[in-house]
């Protein structure tokens, strides 16, 4: 629970500093949008239709939408004007969010104004006001409840909202939500949504504060709330004034969302502190914005494994063999992007097709061949992206599999599933430290329809004449074995007895082939 | 003379419909006008031209002379007082900041507003404790009271009340009427005042202007329209004052 709690002042950090800039960019464009759409009711339907439009898009999908646009962005600012800027982590989810926050902000301005009695609004006129301090003296302060009540929805849901903004790479307190989901700490989920909730409940009171203080024009019950605000966000933002003195240059180690990743994430971590380097986690990046972010130098090293790097980003379709698959990676990302495949690990996360030991043995299923049969009265159980994968089509393909009926979980749902009997098959990793656990069986790929999927060290291409990093992750290359790597998931992945992905490292890094 | 307000064939309409039939007005400085008529007859439409609240879509209004088209419409506007049909104060503010808002826009010395706020309260009946509460605190007839002396704060020459007494009731709305006309008298105002009680007007006014259907169909003083009139619409309208008049001499005679 401490280690938790002293993870908690910098995430709280970032969520703050996230969810009050987006919320006052938000105002910003919202507000005078507000006030335009209100005047003319020919601006008011697209720029009403356009947030809500917004709105209507998940907001983790808009966050992970504005991730390749921004590099996009970057790329051609690298190009045009010498140099890019960074398109993971705080840009993304700022912009995401700012455009999430928008849509309450406008359509109260646009209620809280159209709403105004028209007698008052010719009384305005009738004084002799101009359409400005028409604006500013009768307008704006009748409307400000209603406006301030959108401020408020505005508000919780950014803040809500930037948990999400953890698959991009942003630290926030979206990091114990993904982290928990992912290890089913359950102590650690509870963590993030408690500590979002109560920042959310309590920004909403103060907003409120303000917004009665308005109405009343009770300037001290407004300066209490707005003091408040104000006194809230320096002392949220504190752990982060640290981070602002000149320290050395730190590397920043990524990890995709999965327990496997952290456990290795930190491991390399460990040994670079080793080394008395200063590192940065990034973790719980999605699948394809890890790779993208190391040719970018967004992150200096991360573990990816071959089979995706070899369908998804060369767009191969083809399956040579292990070994032809590493050397064709090791040319041509080097060649492509610059990136350096450092080392495979040793074992593999490859991709497989695994069942309940007894439920094969009653169909008598033992290959992928043998599922064949079989398939038309089975359920089959992916993760999240499986069936969108080439494996998926290419395992399809090669064996005409047909299933009764197909479902998409959470890995660690998944899992479950197939103990319940809601899935017969599932899509799991040969790393998983659940397939023993568990008394699963892997069915065999007589094809080679599967790609191999050595876990393999990628650095960054500004990274490859490093000295530090190099020495620091030296003597990796094939040191970790299946079963060490599984053993270390399991501990994390169990439901008792649960180690952290950094103890686990650890265990994992003692226990290193020599 | 010049004449303090003259208006000249303005026509106005919406949507097709005409509510103002090319209409002209003439208001010599220092004259007290009244306009009466039916509901819908057009008097709040053309009253808003007056002070350019309603832009007319032909003719052309000239206050002392100028064509307003050639100033600046909230510059006008603080120049002339203006009394709304539905008062139309300003909720969030108090009465003071209420009264006080065209010397305000004016940029008066905050004293100045405060003094002159006090000497309104006063000449409008209201006690001055009424001075900080909200509008919503206020009974309508104090409301209107307010909305008079909002219209009068910045010592406009010219002053437009739409119905200002409406919702007072018989004995502040006499007194407050006659404190209107001495007003008028003392402050060599010109008026014009929107009113549904003939009595008020005859009583009032130097001029009464009737209207019906958008057109001005009389226009002449209280003693000619009682003495008679061809447009039997405006007979059936002085009936009412000239059988109160009849009645009151029957009552003093006895
Ligand atoms: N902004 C507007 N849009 C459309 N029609 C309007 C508008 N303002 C006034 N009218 C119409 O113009 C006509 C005259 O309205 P106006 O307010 O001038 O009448 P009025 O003589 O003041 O009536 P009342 O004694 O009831 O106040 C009415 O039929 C009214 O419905
Ligand atoms: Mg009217």
């Amino acid at each position: 629970m401490n280690s938790l709690l002293s993870l908690l002042p910098e995430r709280l950090a970032w969520h703050v500093l996230l969810s009050a800039a987006a919320l006052i960019l938000g105002l910003l464009v919202a507000l005078p949008l507000g006030v335009a759409a209100a005047r003319h009711p020919r601006v008011r339907w697209p720029a009403l239709a356009l947030s809500g439009l917004v709105q209507t898009i998940p907001s983790l999908a808009l966050l992970a939408l504005f991730y390749p646009l921004l590099l996009l962005l970057s790329n051609l600012a690298r190009a045009t004007l010498g140099h890019g800027f960074s398109a993971l982590g705080f840009l993304p989810s700022l912009l995401a969010l700012t455009l999430y926050s928008m849509l309450p902000i406008l359509r109260n301005t646009v209620a809280g104004l159209t709403g105004v009695d028209p007698a008052v609004v010719e009384a305005a006129r009738g004084v002799g006001m101009t359409d400005r301090q028409r604006l500013w003296r009768v307008e704006l302060p009748l409307a400000l409840p209603v406006i301030m009540a959108g401020v408020r929805t505005a508000a919780v849901w950014t803040i809500g909202a930037a948990t999400l903004s953890t698959p991009v790479g942003q630290t926030s307190l979206g990091d114990y939500i993904f982290s928990g989901l992912q290890t089913e700490n359950w102590a650690m989920v509870l963590t993030g949504c408690v500590a979002s909730a109560v920042l959310a409940l309590v920004v909403d009171q103060l907003l409120g504060l303000v917004e009665r203080g308005a109405e009343r024009r009770d300037r001290r019950v407004w300066g209490a709330g707005a003091a408040g605000l104000a006194i809230g966000l320096v002392a949220a933002l504190a752990p982060l004034a640290a981070d602002l003195a000149p320290r050395p240059a730190s590397y920043v180690i990524g990890a995709k969302n999965f327990s496997e990743q952290y456990i290795l994430a930190e491991l390399m971590a460990d040994r670079l502190e080793g080394k008395g380097a200063r590192v940065t986690r990034k973790i719980n990046l999605g699948s394809a914005v890890a790779y993208r972010a190391l040719a970018a130098g967004e992150i200096d090293a991360y573990v990816d494994y071959s089979g995706t790097l070899w369908s998804n980003v060369l767009n191969r379709k083809d399956n040579p063999g292990r070994a032809a698959v590493l050397d064709g990676l090791r040319a041509e990302l080097k060649r492509r992007d610059g990136v350096v495949l450092l080392a495979p690990l040793g074992f593999e996360n490859a991709y497989a097709l695994a069942m309940r030991r007894d439920r094969a043995q009653a169909l008598g299923i033992r290959t992928l061949a043998d599922l064949s049969a079989k398939a038309p009265q089975l359920t089959m159980g992916g993760d999240l992206e499986f069936f969108s994968r080439p494996e998926w089509a290419s395992v399809e393909r090669a064996y005409g599999l047909r299933f009764k009926a197909r479902r998409q979980f959470q890995p660690t749902f998944m899992y479950r599933a197939l103990g319940s009997g809601e899935a017969d098959v599932i899509s799991a990793f040969s790393s998983d430290g659940r397939i023993a656990a568990d008394d699963l069986v892997v069915l065999a790929d007589p094809k080679g329809a599967l790609p191999p999927y050595d876990a393999v060290l990628l650095a960054a291409p500004g990274r490859a004449d490093d000295r530090r990093l190099h020495e620091a992750l030296a003597g990796l290359d094939g040191a970790i074995t299946v079963q060490a790597m599984r053993a270390a998931n399991y501990s994390v992945d169990r439901d008792a007895d649960k180690r952290t992905p950094a103890q686990a490292a650890k265990a994992l890094e003692a226990g290193l082939r020599p | 003379m010049t004449e303090a307000i003259l208006l000249d064939h303005v026509s106005k309409a919406y949507g097709g419909s005409t509510v103002l039939h090319p209409t002209s007005l003439a208001v010599p400085k220092g004259r007290f006008v009244a306009l009466v008529g039916g509901s819908g007859a057009g008097k709040t439409t053309l009253l808003k031209t007056i002070n350019g609240l309603v832009v007319p879509d032909a003719g052309t209004v000239r206050i002392d002379g100028v064509e307003t088209a050639d100033r600046d419409g909230p510059g006008l506007r603080r120049r002339i007082g203006y009394v709304f049909q539905e008062v139309g104060l300003f909720p969030h503010l108090t009465i003071a900041e209420n009264i006080g808002v065209v010397p305000t826009l004016l940029g008066w010395e905050a004293d100045a507003i405060r003094a002159r706020v006090e000497e309104l309260l006063d000449l409008v009946a209201l006690p001055r404790e009424t001075a900080v509460r909200r509008p919503a605190a206020l009974s309508g007839g104090q409301r209107q009271r307010v909305g008079v002396a909002r219209a009068l704060a910045a010592r406009p020459a010219i002053l437009l009340m739409d119905e200002p007494f409406g919702a007072l009731d018989p004995i502040t709305r006499a007194a407050l009427a006659d404190d209107v006309r001495r007003l008028h008298d003392q402050l060599s105002l010109t008026t014009v005042m929107v009113t549904h009680d003939i009595a008020e007007a005859v009583l009032l006014a130097d001029r009464i202007v009737v209207m019906s259907d958008g057109r001005v169909i009389a226009d002449d003083t209280p003693k000619a329209l009682l003495a008679g009139h061809p447009d039997p619409a405006v007979e059936a309208l002085m009936q009412a004052p000239r059988r109160q008049a009849a009645r009151l001499r029957e009552l003093a005679g006895e």
